[in-house]
């Protein structure tokens, strides 16, 4: 074992204070889950080239060391790199955590993770062998392992994560530091990242982290990639994965090229192709994939300044389920009471219409500088675009072109300042600027869904936290952020007379054009949001958090403009210019356990929402295709109550369970009704036996229950033209409760280096169960995915 | 050395951000955008109906909004008890001006389209006068029979992608709905 530790010294300026350098600083390095001492850690202080070994005990020391702050840094093949500011003032003891990979990989996972964005917020990490598992997956699915963290799906490739019950607008993606602008407003735009190309994925519970910005009522899912250490090494990973479903894989590989002087370079691809996937019963035509991702990291880190480029390119090409393609209410009604899919064809790994391209390119430069007594300053530039075409069944010459096609260009600022020179108390402050367009091809010859538009942000943040003493850290933020949209807009002048916006806003119509009015809505969105909480270490293992935090979110353009036949769903959706912005105020606790036998995490919430924005069926709107269900965004007072709770327990040194329960509630205060698209209680329990002794062979069985959701919105009644009479249209009810067995096994093995080689066979859905899904979109009209199995192949080198 | 070299780099980054707000500014412009006229939507269906003695009637849907808020405008002719008439159908696109015919497309892809005819009261049946490149029925002509004096409807459905041969029934034939419309029609 071999730990580096940087120690640097930042000397008092001021010459009234002679440099005493009589100081001692002695250290422990424990494990962050047990607290159990770890020995043989190599720490070093560069730039003194003073190096010393921690004990049995985990201690160590440095003795004749100046009065100042030093920085640690810690690394470890197995563990990840930390660093710890500490300040050496007369004789110093200083306890270091490290989180222990090797125990890890020995005993499968410990469940409390790490948290690091914040100190009083809900938040989790998947460990690096969940990534490994979920390499062929989507990010969506790759969260699902965290407790709360549940999927809003248009089919198997399609997937959105939901954090406690919310999704979309209201989850920030932090990739590599840059929030992704990738159109994360339409329920069948899934995030556009690349799973493998960040190995640190963690997940904040609610808006707690609002560094990275004040709107994310649902939560932030931060990706980054692992801290590369600074030594000369040169080291990669590549990973094959194959499934039966879908008859294709995905292969992914990454190379590190490090050098003492703390600059690096990485590169990694992917790539994945999967044909048409397979419900128990049925294939489910035009269901296929094909994504490629590629990024660059070039970089220098060293304690007083480092920089970064990172590039990123994610292309994925989407099949839409054929059968999913429908003309009017009729044909919903039909396919709902069928239970079947109308169109089956034969396996195919070719894509055709209905489907969806999308391209994201993501730029980011970065520079950071420490300066002495003081802390650290972060500036970054990111660039991103994000092109989408949405392709439909269209006949005669419009056969090939897309239906929907836009191209959202983000540019962003940031810069802050973090004050950390007093061991103890962090402050951070920081600016933000952006400017966003959006430009929606009119080549298409179909209607705009979302307009053109010009959008400015600019955001100011504060936050800090305090360790009052070893058992309290006490943290706060406060945020403004500022939000224009000025959108060029048609609508049809029968839409807007029927809205009421022909006597609202009468004044942003630019141009009549006969049957259309061009427009021009401006909107300015003032918002504030702000954060405080504690983290109590009652013990050794014992932790208890607590966090409030109120959170703003202005409307997306989605639920501002959307005026139209959106036809891969087949129904008419309506934006309303007057929404306004959205208020969360939560309250979140968790209290958690780890040690090496046994373990817990219970964490309650309670999030209510005024002006909370949300999409329903609400009527039918007649022409002469026949009739379409209208669905519409209004706004209401909600509130979301729920608990994710998981146990994990080692009952010999060979066999663990893992315990996982996640429940929410969402109710409209207003009406009294519950939510639409509220996630189903769900229990995960699983059983896990390793040995290490036998090429660290691990196996483990898991059984997910997906209760049935009983809380929903009623269903509407429609005149069905056909039927030439009212019919209830079963939109709302959720499908029954399921449950899926899960199989997964994996052995490592010696090649050149030890343990180079892992060797896994999972089964998804061992019995091939036939089950449909409430938050599956597809839920109408197909079965969800049949039995999986997927082998995998893990080389590092 | 070390502090000039950071410099050199903090000037980069200056420079960077610097063109960042440059191009922000620049990529902004005033145009306004090109309006959309919707391309292969249908907006009326005209129905000839020509009886045995000559006499004329037609029955039409027009929905110029197409999937705006109005509902489509039908207008329809009496019809004559015990009848048999002729009828043809027209496909218009009339967002487009001259409007464009849909009916041309409806032909050349005959094998990928078919109308079907569901009646009821006082219409009595339809019966298919035409048939696609493969010998299934298509539906741009018909025959529509009435019976004694009353209400009768007639819905007409023009099925894209539909299984051929089917057995008549929308069910079977599946596929997507272009048109669906009934006329509730008084026969005299």
């Amino acid at each position: 074992m071999k730990y580096y530790l940087y120690v640097f010294a930042i000397f008092c300026s001021s010459v009234i204070y002679a440099q005493d350098c009589n100081s001692i600083l002695l250290g422990e390095i424990v494990d962050f889950h047990d607290n159990s001492p770890l020995s043989d850690a190599t720490i070093t202080i560069t730039g003194k080239n003073i190096s010393t070994v921690s004990k049995e005990n985990g201690k160590f020391n440095f003795k004749n060391l100046c009065d100042g702050v030093l920085e640690l840094e810690i690394s470890h093949p197995e563990c990840t790199t930390k660093f710890v500011v500490v300040t050496v003032n007369g004789d110093t003891y200083s306890e270091i955590r490290l989180e222990h990979h090797l125990e890890e990989l020995e005993e499968v996972k410990v469940v409390g993770n790490v948290p690091k964005n914040t100190n009083s917020g809900q938040e989790n990490a998947l460990s690096q062998k969940d990534l490994e598992r979920n390499s062929g997956n989507s990010l969506g699915d790759a969260l699902k392992k965290i407790s709360g963290v549940s999927t809003l799906n248009t089919g198997g490739n399609i997937v959105k994560p939901v954090i406690q019950g919310l999704n979309g607008s209201r989850i920030l993606i932090l990739n590599n530091n840059v929030r992704m602008q990738d159109m994360e407003w339409g329920e069948e735009h899934a995030p556009n990242v690349d799973v493998n190309a960040n190995q640190n994925i963690s997940v904040i519970k609610g808006a707690a982290a609002i560094e990275y910005g004040g709107d994310a009522i649902g939560g932030v899912i931060v990706l980054e990639p692992l801290p590369v250490i600074r030594t000369d090494s040169l080291f990669g990973k590549t990973q094959l994965n194959l499934f039966s479903n879908g008859r294709g894989g995905n292969i992914t590989s990454s190379i590190t090229k490090s050098f003492d002087s703390g600059l690096y370079i990485k590169a990694q691809g992917s790539y994945k192709r999967l044909g048409d996937l397979e419900a128990p019963d049925y294939l489910l035509s035009n269901t296929g994939i094909k994504e490629s991702g590629f990024s660059l990291n070039i970089g220098k880190r060293d304690f007083v300044q480092g920089w970064e480029g990172y590039y990123s390119y994610f292309n994925s090409e989407i099949g839409i389920l054929r059968a999913s393609h429908i003309g009017n209410i009729d044909d919903l009604i039909l396919s709902i009471n069928n239970q079947t899919p109308s169109i089956v064809n034969d396996f195919t790994y070719n894509i055709v219409q209905p489907n969806q391209e999308v391209t994201h390119h993501l730029a980011k430069l970065n520079y950071y500088r420490r300066f002495e007594g003081f802390g650290k300053w972060t500036v970054q530039y990111d660039f991103q675009k994000n092109r989408r075409y949405e392709y439909d069944i269209r006949v005669g010459d419009d056969v090939d072109k897309a239906s929907l096609d836009l191209q959202l260009t983000t540019h962003s600022v940031l810069s802050n300042l973090k004050f950390d020179a007093k061991q103890g108390l962090d402050i951070k402050a920081g600016v933000m600027g952006r400017f966003q367009s959006n430009f929606a091809n009119p080549d298409t010859g179909v209607r705009r869904l979302i307009p053109d538009y010009d959008k400015y942000d600019f955001g100011l943040f504060a936050i800090g936290s305090y360790e009052l003493n070893t058992d309290w850290t006490l943290d706060a933020g406060a945020r403004y952020d500022f939000s224009r949209i000025d959108a060029k807009k048609f609508y049809r002048e029968s839409r807007w007379e029927e809205r009421g916006y022909n006597i609202d806003f009468a004044d942003i119509v630019l141009e009549d054009l006969g049957t259309q009015l061009l427009t021009n809505p401006v909107f300015d969105y003032h918002n504030f949001s702000g954060t405080a909480g504690f983290h109590y270490e009652i013990n050794d293992k014992d932790h208890l958090r607590f966090n409030y935090a109120f959170s703003q979110r202005a409307p997306n353009p989605s639920e501002l403009f959307s005026d139209g036949l959106h036809h891969s769903a087949a129904r008419i959706e309506l934006g309303d210019l007057r929404i306004k912005s959205e208020a969360s105020s939560k309250l979140s606790a968790s209290l958690e356990r780890n040690t090496s036998k046994w373990g817990y995490t219970l964490a309650p919430y309670l999030n209510s929402i005024n002006d909370f924005i949300l999409l329903e069926p609400t009527g039918v709107e007649f022409t002469i295709r026949g009739a379409f269900p209208v669905w519409s965004y209004r706004q209401t007072n909600a509130v979301l109550l729920g608990v994710d709770a998981s146990v994990y327990n080692n009952w010999s040194s060979h066999i663990r369970t893992d315990h996982k329960f996640a429940w929410v509630k969402g109710t409209d205060k207003e009406t009294d009704i519950p939510l639409i698209n509220i996630p189903a209680a769900n229990f995960t329990n699983s059983i896990t036996y390793t040995n290490p002794k036998w090429n660290n062979f691990l196996v483990s069985l898991e059984s997910q229950y997906v209760f049935e959701q009983t809380r929903y919105p009623l269903n509407i009644e429609v005149f069905s033209p056909q039927q030439q009479e009212n019919v209830i249209l079963d939109i709302n009810t959720p499908p029954d409760a399921y449950h899926l067995l899960s199989l997964n096994t994996e052995a490592s093995f010696t090649l050149k280096n030890t343990n180079d080689l892992t060797v896994g066979l999972s089964a998804a859905n061992l019995l091939n169960t036939k089950y449909r899904d409430y938050l599956n979109r597809q839920r109408y009209f197909v079965d969800d995915m049949g039995r999986n199995i997927s082998l995998r192949l893990i080389f590092n080198y | 050395m070390t502090i000039m070299k950071s410099n050199k780099t903090l000037k980069t980054v200056l420079a960077l951000s610097l063109m960042a707000s440059v191009l922000t500014s620049c990529s902004s412009d005033d145009n306004a955008p090109e309006a959309v006229d919707e391309e292969e939507v249908i907006t009326t269906m005209k129905i000839a109906l020509v009886g045995e003695g000559g006499e004329t009637a037609s029955l039409q849907s027009q929905d110029l909004d197409g999937d705006g808020p109005n509902p489509p405008v039908i207008t329809v002719d009496n019809l004559s008890a015990n009848t048999t008439y002729t009828g043809s159908i027209e496909v218009l696109n009339e967002t487009e001006t001259p409007a464009e015919d849909i009916t041309v497309e409806v032909k050349e892809e005959s094998d990928e389209h078919q109308f079907f005819f569901t009646v009821s009261g006082s219409i009595t049946s339809t019966s298919y006068g035409d048939t696609d490149e493969d010998g299934n029925p298509l539906g741009l002509s018909f025959t529509l029979l009435t019976g004694d004096a009353g209400e009768g409807t007639l819905q007409i459905t023009l099925r894209h992608e539909p299984t051929k041969p089917n057995d008549g029934s929308l069910v079977d034939a599946g596929g997507e709905t272009d048109i669906a419309q009934t006329f509730t029609v008084t026969v005299e």
